[in-house]
């Protein structure tokens, strides 16, 4: 019957759809995003969150100049109590004086700093890392995938806190030749280490079912060199679960920061974090709550909102899994 | 007019089936195509028909070189690519091209329908960024029957039908000599397939294409193909003229397809005693010996049919090719076959 219609339906050409789909279904996945992510109002609240977060850590000594606080180095015994204890929050100092007569409330401000430069950092570093090596193994297949999946799973395998720990003794003054410097870098790049496996794992799967996809194949039959196909056909496809992964990735590297931080991994005194406000809490925390509760809460509210805003981003980016 | 454009000789593709995750063993291989011959005149359409996976997508894959045969010759204007690397392939990528059979996958997403049509001429290096390239993809966005207004939408804006046309222009953007077209329209709706249908026709009139189509019941090809040939599990069982093949049939294979194929006159439909096939395709990993349709065959004779393997060549009054050793006689054929002439 179909071939039948051939010779009748030259006419019609035109007609179907050419107009209509731009008042019906021409959304573009990024207006379907927006609308999904704007429906979904405790996701906006945590972004709201995440953004004052990271405002918090960006413009710190302005905040902290802003509320008249002092510097959060800056030990004052004067404001220690009578027999040099810590003191609880009071107007002046809402979150209390630690043990040497720092203002709690201002290192909470600058330990946003080091816990998100840290957790953005290593986030990005791992995406990155996983993505490239992900996308080699996945369209390459063959020895080449073997070799860098045997590889992943040895990363896998490292026994990652005394890992941490050894590095962070190792590398105390410095180690790689000076590529891994002291403090934060080395958390920074314990995390990574650890971490783009898993990156890398995620995105092999993907990149080997895109580039069975049909758009691939035409590529490859225009001519198209490798080069072009990974950046030009598969990178764009793999931007939406790069963002939803480096939104996972974040809180869990902030975490990661705060525990390693904890256990004296890259401690650097001049910086702040609150992995390592709470490690210096843990001695006193009979004497002085406030000294780990509040940067315990900061940490807490920061990667709850992370998640959330993860969770939405996933759903909105992704239609299938929402409700 | 008669003159090959593409010659294939006993072409082999199998894909070997492998077991083990490190120290890996072949294991067996699916036959998927297995020692084709037929030529792709210039200028004509060529119909490639049989079921689902009986290696035509294997065969257009072949052709346009998308992958590497196990063995055997295929020529391009009379010289041999079938070995021929990558880079060495690539001027001659512009003188073949392939539509796929899903507009919904073979069209990137993340992709203006501008970007995707622009493709060819950026890979080439054929001009330059700018308005030129950007009147080039808009008379190819016209010339399929899109409007070229639409140059900054996604393909997801379109209807398969939209997009498949899409798929058109990309493939007719470098002016190829050769278009391999794989079932361009079993995605699509009964009342779209007749509009990309002439499409495609009228395009092979307006610029001499030569078409390769596929397709996986003979009820599309008939007013598509000057000729058409028929595979089964890896072979082709017949090739021969669109109207011999439609009015003569020769292999009892094709016999059957025909049977399938709705007929407009109910009463003589009726008169025809339908041959409808038994039992399923069996395994490409593990084909029947010598015909491979001997299994499912009405005009199966044991000894014969499952020992020597018949061979593609002349049967009957007509110039058309059949590889059985008892066709079907134009007694069987006017009493079986809806199609043909009464
Ligand atoms: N890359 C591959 N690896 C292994 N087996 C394959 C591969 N590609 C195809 N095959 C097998 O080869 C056989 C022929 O496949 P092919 O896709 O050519 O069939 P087809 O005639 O196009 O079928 P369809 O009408 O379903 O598209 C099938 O059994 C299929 O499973
Ligand atoms: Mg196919």
């Amino acid at each position: 019957m179909s071939t039948g219609a051939s010779e009748t339906l030259l006419e019609s050409e035109q007609a179907p759809g050419a107009e209509v789909p731009g008042e019906i279904a021409a959304r573009s996945p990024r207006e379907l995003f927006w609308r999904r992510l704007k429906r979904d109002k405790v996701a906006l609240v945590a972004l709201g969150i995440v953004l004052a977060m990271v405002a918090m850590a960006i413009f710190a000594p302005l905040i902290v100049k802003l509320f008249g606080l002092p510097d959060p180095n800056i030990q004052n015994d004067d404001l220690l109590g009578d027999f040099g204890e810590p003191t609880g929050p009071t107007s002046a100092h809402w979150f209390g004086v630690d043990e040497r007569g720092r203002d709690v409330a201002s290192r909470v401000i600058y330990g946003a700093r080091g816990s998100l430069e840290v957790a953005f950092i290593a986030t990005f570093l791992s995406v990155t890392i996983g993505t490239v090596v992900g996308m080699i193994a996945g369209y390459y297949r063959g020895w080449a995938d073997t070799a860098l999946s045997r590889v992943m799973d040895l990363f896998l395998a490292f026994p990652v806190l005394v890992l941490a720990v050894g590095l962070g003794v190792a590398c105390a003054d410095g180690c790689l030749g000076g590529v891994i410097q002291p403090g934060l870098n080395v958390v920074i790049f314990v995390i990574t280490l650890t971490t783009w496996p898993y990156i890398a794992r995620i995105m092999r799967g993907q990149v080997l079912s895109l580039r069975e996809r049909e758009f691939v194949e035409a590529s490859r039959s225009l001519g198209a060199p490798d080069r072009r196909i990974i950046f030009r056909e598969i990178l764009p496809n793999l931007v939406a679960p790069i963002v939803v992964y480096s939104t996972v990735l974040i809180p869990q590297n902030i975490l990661y920061e705060a525990a390693l931080s904890f256990l004296g991994v890259g401690v650097d005194p001049s910086k702040p974090s609150w992995g390592a406000m709470i490690s210096d809490a843990t001695s006193i925390f009979e004497d002085a709550w406030w000294f780990m509760t509040f940067p315990g809460l900061a940490l807490l509210i920061t990667v709850l909102a992370f998640n959330i805003v993860g969770d939405g981003l996933q759903d909105a980016l992704n239609p299938r899994t929402s409700r | 007019m008669s003159e090959a454009l593409v010659e294939v000789r006993d072409l082999v593709k199998h894909f070997p089936i492998r077991k083990g995750i490190i120290f890996t063993k072949q294991v067996g291989a699916v036959q998927a195509v297995d020692g084709v011959s037929f030529d792709v005149m210039r200028g004509e359409t060529l119909g490639l028909v049989g079921e689902s996976g009986c290696g035509k997508s294997t065969t257009a894959r072949l052709m346009t070189k998308l992958i590497e045969p196990t063995s055997g010759s295929m020529k391009w204007e009379g010289r041999e690519i079938a070995g021929l690397s990558r880079r060495e392939m690539v001027p001659l990528r512009r003188e073949m091209q392939m539509i796929f059979q899903d507009p919904y996958s073979s069209l990137n997403p993340r992709k203006t329908v501008g970007t995707i049509i622009a493709e060819p001429f950026k890979i080439h290096g054929i001009g330059d960024d700018g308005p030129q390239r950007k009147k080039q993809v808009q008379e190819l966005m016209e010339r399929v029957g899109l409007n070229p207004e639409h140059y900054n939408r996604l393909p997801h804006e379109f209807s398969g039908g939209q997009r498949q046309r899409i798929g058109v222009a990309r493939a007719i953007a470098l002016k190829p000599k050769l278009i391999v077209a794989d079932e361009p329209v079993s995605a699509l709706d009964v009342s779209i397939q007749a509009q990309v249908l002439n499409l495609l026709r009228e395009l092979q009139r307006d610029l001499g294409l030569t078409i390769v189509f596929i397709a996986h019941d003979l009820s599309v090809v008939k007013h598509m193909c000057d000729r058409i040939a028929v595979m089964y599990l890896g072979k082709v069982v017949e090739l021969a003229s669109s109207e011999e093949l439609y009015s003569h049939p020769r292999h009892p294979y094709t016999g059957a397809l025909l049977s399938a194929v709705p007929v407009p006159d109910p009463r003589l439909a009726r008169q025809k005693q339908r041959q409808v096939l038994g039992g399923d395709v069996p395994s490409p990993t593990n084909p029947p010996n010598a015909c491979r349709f001997h299994t499912r065959c009405p005009k199966f004779v044991e000894g014969h049919c499952n020992v020597e393997e018949p061979q593609l060549d002349k049967k009957g009054g007509g110039g058309g090719l059949a590889a059985c050793h008892y066709p079907l006689s134009d007694d069987e054929v006017a009493r079986r076959v809806p199609t043909a002439a009464a």
